[in-house]
C-alpha cells in the first residue's frame, strides 16, 4: 500500500481551523501520511506563517462531514436565498474527534477538497498495519534508536530481588515465546520450580500464562503474583504442576489470597467454556476472593458515555449528574481502587501472599497489580520507578494496548476489542495524586502524555499487543522509544511534581464517593478553560522552587495556536523540528 | 457539670469505618458544651448551640446509641452502657441545645478576658459608612437618608440607607408602605466607574393590579441615578410560579407596564423550604454508610443541592454582568428581600469588587448584605427554640457559591477554605454577637456591643490561618469582573464542608498547607537575605 493513493487532495488553501474557546484561525491545510498540518497564513499579522496545527493522523478517531453544509442540495429547496450563498461558496466543514478528546472543525472551501480531505484522512487514519504506523517514520535528529528501549530490563528488577533473597529465579522457559505469546522472554518464578514444570502450568491456564512474580514486597518479603485463570473446565480438572508452583510461592504453614477480578458467579460459569477458578480442595493454601472489576466492551462504553457526558456543556445539573452516574466511570475507579487496596492490604496487613487473576489475565489483573504497587511501594511513585512499573506490568506484561487503544470515545467503528483500561489505571493513580499531593514524584502532565501515546504516538513504545509481537515487527530496532523522549532534562522537568518528598509509607486511599473526583485535567481538558488553574500550579511550582527562572508555561490547552514544537495541546510531542 | 454526667465507659463510633471502630472514653456536660475524652486523653467538645439533632436509638446489646447531629455537619454517634444515663443526656442535650430566650446563648457568658476598651474596639472593626465611602456614596446621584433613622418604616433594615437623591421623604415611605415588611429599594452596592448601583428591597404588594405611584417613582429615581442608562434591571429571584402565587396574597412583582424602562427578570431561585428539604436529602445521602458511587451520585442529584448552588450563582454572575458589561443598575428582591436577596447581592458583588475578595472585604460584605439587611440569622440557624420551619441553609449556600469561586480561581482570593469554614462555624455557634437576633434593631435591644463580643477581630487576630497563599493582588486588579464557568460540572460536592469532621474521607496531604509554610518560609528568607545585602552594604 502507498500513502499517496490514499491522498486525494494534499493541500487546500483558506481553510478555517477552529476549537471551541480558543478563536479561529485561517490557513493552509496539507495532509501527509501521516499528518493533518495548517499554516496560517503569513503577512495576517506582518509575520511568517507559522504551523498552527500538527496533528497525528492517527490522532483521529473520527471524521464528521457537516450534514447541513453537504446537503445543500436539499435544503436549497426550503431555504433558497440562504443556500445560494453557500453553493457559491461551497463550504464544507469537517469536524475532527481525536482520541485525547479533543475536537477540531476544518471549513474547507470547495465541496470536493472538503470530501477529499476527509476520506484521505479516514482511511489515514484506520490503516491497521503496526509496521506502516508513523513511530516507524519518525526519526528525530537528537535522539538515537536504541536509547530508551533497555531502560528497565526485568533483570534489573530480579536482581533487586535477588538482593533480599534467594527464593526466586529469572526463568527463560518462555525464551522463544512458545510457552506463552502473551509474556515477555524472561519471567521470575519460585526458585525451587523447574522448567518443566511451568511449562505444565502453563498448558493449565489460559493463554499459557501461568502464575509468576508480579511484585515483591521488601517489608516483609510476601509476593504478588499473577496469571491468567486455571483450565479447570466442566470435568473440574486439576493440574499438579500448577498446584506445586502455587504451593511454592507459601512457606510452610503460610496462607495466601487469590483475588479473582471476577464474581464468583461468572467464575464458576467461566467453566463452561473451559476456564475456572482455583478450587478450595486442590487449593487447600489459598483462599480466594471475588472482586468483580468491569473489562472490556462495559467499560468503553462507560468511557464513551462519560466523554458525551463531558461535552454537553448545556446539560443541566440533574442530567449532568444523572449522566455521570450512568456512565458508571467513577463506580469503576471505585472498584479498580478498592481492589488494589484489598491486594496490598493482604500483603502489608495480613502478610500474606497474594496471587491476582481475572479471565485472561491481560486487563483487570494489571490494573490490580499495577496499582497495588503504587500504592505499596515507593519506588513506584518515582518518575523513573513509574516507568519501570507501567513497563513491567503493563508494556512485557502484555496488555494488548494495539488491540485496546484502537478507538477512543469518539469512533464510530464497531467496537472490537477496545477497553480504556490502562486510562482507568491512569484514572486511579491520578487519583492517589490527588490525595497524597506530595507522594508522586510525577505530575498530572505525566498521565495526559502517557494516555495520548497509549491512542496515538511517534513512538514505538505502547504498539502491538505483546513482546511477541513486538520482536516480530522490530520495533525496538526501527522505531524510538517514549522514554527516551520523556526523559530528556527538558521534557522531564514538565513531568515532575514540585510537591514531591520521598514517602516510604503506604498510601492509603479513601475510596468513598466523597473523596473520588472527576478527573477534570483529561476529561474536560478540551471543553472548559483552564487558564486560572495552570496560573495557580504555575504560582505553586515558583513558590516550591522559589528561584528566579520564570514559571513553567502551563500544561492546559493554552497555547494552542502557536509554536508546535512547545504546544502541548495540538500536536504531537515535539515534532516541529523533524526532517 | 450536669447532673446527669460523667458519664463512664461510653464508646464512640467513626460513623465511617467498616469494621465499627469505636474509642471508649468518659461523657461529660458542661454549662455551653459536651465534652468526650478518649482513653488516650483525647478531646471532643461539642457546643450545644452547635447541636441540630439528638436522637436515641433502640438499646442495643452494647449499650444505648445516642447520635448527634451538629450544625458545623459533624455527626457524633455514642454509645451510653446504660439506658438511664442515655435517657439523662438525652435530655439534658435537648434543653441544652434549644435555648429559650437569648440571654441563654454563649455570647452572653463568652468571656476571652479581654479588656473592655479592647472589646469596644472590636465592635468599631467593621465600619459600613466606611465602606459606603469606599464604593463612592454619597455623590451627586445618591445620599445617606434618614427616613429610618429610628427604624420607624422599616424594622428589619438598618438606621443608615443609601437612597436615590431625587427620591423624596413622601416617595420613600410610600414605596415602603407598598412593599413586603416596608423593605423599599436601597442601595446595596455602588460601581463607581459605571455608575451603576445594585440596590435590594422585598416583593411588592402589587397582588393582581394595584399601582403605587410612589414606589414607581422611587424606581424611576433609581433608574435616573445611573446617568449612562436608560433602563434598569429588575431581578425577581423567585421562580415566576412561586411570583405569581403571591399575588394572591395581595403581593407578586412588578408590571413593567406600570414602571418606567424597567427590565423585568425571573432568576428562579427556590425558596428557603426547600433548600432546607434539599439540604436534609444531601446529608441523607453523604451520611450513608458503604455508599456506592451511584446512589452517591444519584443522592447528589436528587437532593437538587447543587442544583441550588448553580442557581444562585448563575443569578449573580447575570447582576455583574447586568453591571459591569451593560452598565446598568439592578434591582433584586426575592419575597421579604432578606434570603435569596442578600445571596445573589452579596454574591454579585463578589464578582465585581476584588475589595470583597480580602479577609476584611469579606467581613464588610457579610456586614453590609448580610447582617445590616436584615438576614434573619437567629430564625435561619434556630439560634433559639423556635419554628423548625424557619430554619434553613441561606447562608450555608452563599458561603458555598463563594468556595465554587475560589475553586475556579485559585489566585483572586486573599482568604482560603479554612476562613469560610470558620465563619460557617460561628454563624452557628452564638459565641460572639454579630450573628444573633435578626435584625440590626432586634441587637440594640439585646444590647449586643455592650455585653458581648465581636467575631471579626478574633477572625483577623487569626488570619495567618486563613490567607490564601496563592493569592495575588495584581491578578484581581486585572480580572475585575470574576467570570465563572456555570457549565455543570464545575459544581462539586462540597466535602471539606459536609464531612469537615469525617478525617478518613480527606485527602491526605494537604498542598495548602505545604505551599503557606513554603511562602512563610521564603517571605523569612527574603527578609534575611535583604538584611544581610544591607549589612554588606554598610560595610
Amino acid at each position: 500500500m502507498e500513502f499517496a493513493e490514499l491522498i486525494k487532495t494534499a493541500k487546500v488553501e483558506n481553510v478555517q481551523l477552529s476549537c471551541p474557546g480558543l478563536p479561529p484561525i485561517k490557513g493552509t491545510l496539507c495532509i501527509t501520511s501521516h499528518h493533518l498540518l495548517l499554516s496560517s497564513q503569513p503577512g495576517g499579522h506582518g509575520e511568517q506563517g507559522t504551523v498552527e496545527l500538527w496533528l497525528l493522523i492517527r490522532n483521529v478517531d473520527a471524521v464528521e462531514k457537516s450534514v447541513q453544509n453537504l446537503g445543500w442540495y436539499q435544503t436549497s429547496r426550503t431555504n433558497s436565498s440562504h443556500q445560494e450563498t453557500r453553493i457559491a461558496s461551497s463550504l464544507g466543514t469537517i469536524t475532527l474527534k481525536c482520541k485525547d478528546l479533543k475536537v477540531l472543525q476544518l471549513e474547507i472551501p470547495g465541496m470536493e477538497e472538503c470530501l477529499n480531505i476527509a476520506s484521505s484522512t479516514e482511511a489515514l487514519s484506520s490503516v491497521d498495519s503496526v509496521m506502516m504506523m508513523y513511530p516507524f517514520f519518525y526519526r528525530p535528529q537528537s535522539m538515537k534508536l536504541k536509547d530508551g528501549w533497555q531502560l528497565y530490563p526485568l533483570q534489573h528488577y530480579y536482581q533487586q530481588i535477588a538482593s533480599e533473597t534467594s527464593a526466586w529465579r529469572l526463568s527463560c522457559v518462555n525464551g522463544d515465546f512458545t510457552i506463552c505469546s502473551s509474556y515477555p522472554l524472561a519471567v521470575i518464578v519460585p526458585a525451587t520450580v523447574d522448567d518443566n514444570v511451568l511449562k505444565k502450568a502453563a498448558r493449565f491456564r489460559q493463554g499459557g500464562r501461568f502464575p509468576v512474580l508480579s511484585y515483591y514486597h521488601k517489608k516483609n518479603g510476601t509476593v504478588m503474583l499473577r496469571s491468567s485463570q486455571p483450565l479447570i473446565g466442566p470435568n473440574r480438572k486439576r493440574c499438579q504442576e500448577d498446584e506445586l508452583l502455587l504451593s511454592a510461592v507459601l512457606d510452610g504453614g503460610e496462607r495466601g489470597f487469590i483475588i479473582d477480578t471476577r464474581s464468583a458467579q461468572a467464575a464458576k460459569q467461566a467453566r463452561v467454556m473451559g476456564g475456572g477458578t482455583e478450587p478450595k480442595s486442590s487449593y487447600p493454601r489459598w483462599k480466594r476472593l471475588h472482586r468483580p472489576l468491569e473489562r472490556g466492551r462495559p467499560l468503553q462504553e462507560s468511557f464513551i458515555k462519560l466523554v458525551e457526558a463531558c461535552n454537553d456543556t448545556s446539560l443541566s445539573m440533574d442530567r449532568w449528574l444523572s449522566k455521570l452516574e450512568s456512565s458508571k466511570w467513577l463506580a469503576h475507579v471505585k472498584g479498580a481502587l478498592s481492589t488494589a487496596c484489598l491486594a496490598a492490604q493482604c500483603m502489608e496487613r495480613e502478610e500474606a501472599c497474594i496471587l491476582v487473576h481475572g479471565a485472561e489475565g491481560t486487563d483487570t489483573t494489571l490494573l490490580v497489580t499495577a496499582l497495588a504497587q503504587v500504592i505499596l511501594d515507593p519506588d513506584c511513585r518515582t518518575l523513573t520507578g513509574f516507568q519501570g512499573l507501567l513497563e513491567r506490568e503493563w508494556i512485557e506484561a502484555g496488555h494488548p494496548f494495539h488491540f485496546r487503544c484502537a478507538h477512543s470515545a469518539y469512533s464510530h467503528a464497531r467496537l472490537k476489542q477496545e477497553a480504556p483500561i490502562f486510562l482507568l489505571f491512569l484514572d486511579c493513580v491520578w487519583q492517589l495524586g490527588h490525595q497524597f499531593p506530595f507522594s508522586l514524584q510525577f505530575n498530572e502532565h505525566l498521565l495526559l502524555v502517557l494516555f495520548e501515546h497509549t491512542y496515538a504516538s511517534c513512538y514505538g513504545t505502547f504498539l502491538c499487543n505483546s513482546e511477541k509481537e513486538r520482536c516480530l515487527c522490530e520495533v525496538k530496532e526501527k522505531t524510538h522509544s517514549l522514554w527516551s523522549w520523556l526523559n530528556q532534562p527538558s521534557e522531564l522537568k514538565k513531568h515532575l511534581n514540585p510537591l514531591y518528598t520521598y514517602n516510604a509509607l503506604v498510601i492509603w486511599p479513601s475510596v468513598e464517593p466523597q473523596s473520588l473526583q472527576l478527573w477534570q485535567g483529561l476529561f474536560l481538558r478540551w471543553i472548559r478553560s483552564s487558564q486560572y488553574l495552570d496560573e495557580a500550579w504555575a504560582e505553586i511550582q515558583r513558590l516550591v522552587t522559589n528561584c528566579e527562572d520564570a514559571p513553567e508555561e502551563s500544561a492546559g490547552r493554552t497555547l494552542c495556536h502557536s509554536q508546535p514544537d512547545a504546544a502541548y495541546p495540538l500536536t504531537i510531542t515535539g515534532t516541529a523540528n523533524e526532517g | 457539670m450536669h447532673r446527669s454526667t460523667p458519664v463512664e465507659q461510653v464508646k464512640l463510633i467513626d460513623r465511617f469505618s467498616t469494621s465499627n471502630k469505636s474509642l471508649m472514653g468518659t461523657l461529660y456536660l458542661t454549662a455551653t458544651h459536651l465534652l468526650f475524652i478518649d482513653s488516650s486523653q483525647k478531646e471532643t467538645w461539642i457546643l450545644h448551640h452547635h447541636i441540630a439533632a439528638v436522637e436515641k436509638l433502640a438499646l442495643t446489646t452494647s449499650g444505648c446509641p445516642l447520635v448527634i447531629q451538629c450544625k458545623n455537619f459533624r455527626v457524633v454517634h455514642f454509645i451510653v452502657p446504660r439506658e438511664r444515663d442515655c435517657h439523662d443526656i438525652y435530655n439534658s442535650l435537648l434543653q441544652l441545645s434549644k435555648p429559650a430566650s437569648y440571654d441563654e446563648l454563649y455570647a452572653f457568658s463568652y468571656n476571652p478576658k479581654q479588656n473592655e476598651s479592647k472589646r469596644l474596639q472590636g465592635w468599631q472593626l467593621i465600619d459600613l459608612a466606611e465602606e459606603y465611602k469606599r464604593m463612592g456614596v454619597p455623590n451627586s446621584n445618591w445620599q445617606l437618608s434618614d427616613a429610618n433613622r429610628d427604624y420607624e418604616i422599616c424594622d428589619s433594615y438598618p438606621r443608615e440607607l443609601y437612597v436615590p437623591r431625587t427620591a423624596s421623604k413622601p416617595v420613600i415611605v410610600g414605596s415602603s408602605k407598598f412593599r413586603s415588611k416596608g423593605r423599599f429599594p436601597v442601595l446595596s452596592y455602588y460601581h463607581r466607574d459605571k455608575e451603576a448601583a445594585i440596590c435590594r428591597c422585598s416583593q411588592p404588594l402589587s397582588g393582581f393590579s394595584a399601582r403605587c405611584l410612589e414606589d414607581e417613582n422611587m424606581l424611576h429615581a433609581i433608574s435616573i441615578a445611573n446617568p449612562a442608562h436608560h433602563y434598569m434591571y429588575v431581578m425577581d429571584t423567585r421562580p415566576k410560579l412561586n411570583a405569581m402565587a403571591n399575588r394572591a396574597a395581595g403581593k407578586g412583582y412588578e408590571n413593567e407596564d406600570n414602571y418606567a424602562n424597567i427590565r423585568f427578570q425571573f432568576v428562579g431561585i427556590e425558596n428557603i423550604h426547600v433548600m432546607r428539604s434539599s439540604l436534609q436529602k444531601l446529608l441523607e445521602v453523604s451520611g450513608t454508610k458503604a455508599l456506592s458511587v451511584n446512589s452517591f451520585l444519584s443522592g447528589l442529584e436528587n437532593s437538587g443541592w447543587l442544583r441550588h448552588i448553580k442557581a444562585v450563582l448563575d443569578a449573580a454572575i447575570f447582576l455583574a454582568k447586568a453591571v459591569a458589561v451593560e452598565n446598568a443598575t439592578v434591582l433584586v428582591h426575592c419575597s421579604d428581600g432578606w434570603d435569596r436577596t442578600s445571596q445573589v447581592c452579596s454574591l454579585g458583588s463578589l464578582l465585581l469588587d476584588a475589595h470583597y475578595r480580602t479577609i476584611r472585604g469579606f467581613m464588610v460584605l457579610i456586614e453590609k448584605d448580610w447582617i445590616s439587611f436584615g438576614h434573619k440569622f437567629s430564625d435561619r440557624c434556630g439560634q433559639l427554640d423556635g419554628d423548625p420551619k424557619e430554619i434553613s441553609p441561606v447562608f450555608t449556600q452563599f458561603l458555598e457559591g463563594v468556595w465554587h469561586l475560589t475553586e475556579q480561581f485559585p489566585q483572586a482570593f486573599e482568604y482560603n477554605e479554612a476562613f469560610l469554614l470558620q465563619i460557617h462555624e460561628h454563624v452557628h455557634s452564638c459565641q460572639f454577637g454579630n450573628f444573633l437576633g435578626n435584625c440590626q434593631k432586634e441587637r440594640e435591644e439585646l444590647k449586643l456591643k455592650e455585653k458581648t463580643y465581636s467575631f471579626w477581630p478574633f477572625l483577623l487576630d487569626e488570619q495567618k490561618k486563613y490567607l490564601n497563599p496563592l493569592y495575588n493582588q495584581d491578578f484581581s486588579q486585572k480580572l475585575v469582573l470574576l467570570e465563572p464557568n456555570t457549565a455543570s460540572f464545575n459544581f462539586k460536592f462540597w466535602r471539606n464542608m459536609y464531612h469537615q469532621f469525617d478525617r478518613t474521607m480527606h485527602p491526605r496531604q494537604s498542598v495548602f498547607n505545604l505551599i503557606m509554610t513554603m511562602s512563610e518560609q521564603n517571605k523569612q528568607l527574603e527578609k534575611d537575605f535583604k538584611e544581610l545585602e544591607a549589612v554588606s552594604i554598610v560595610k
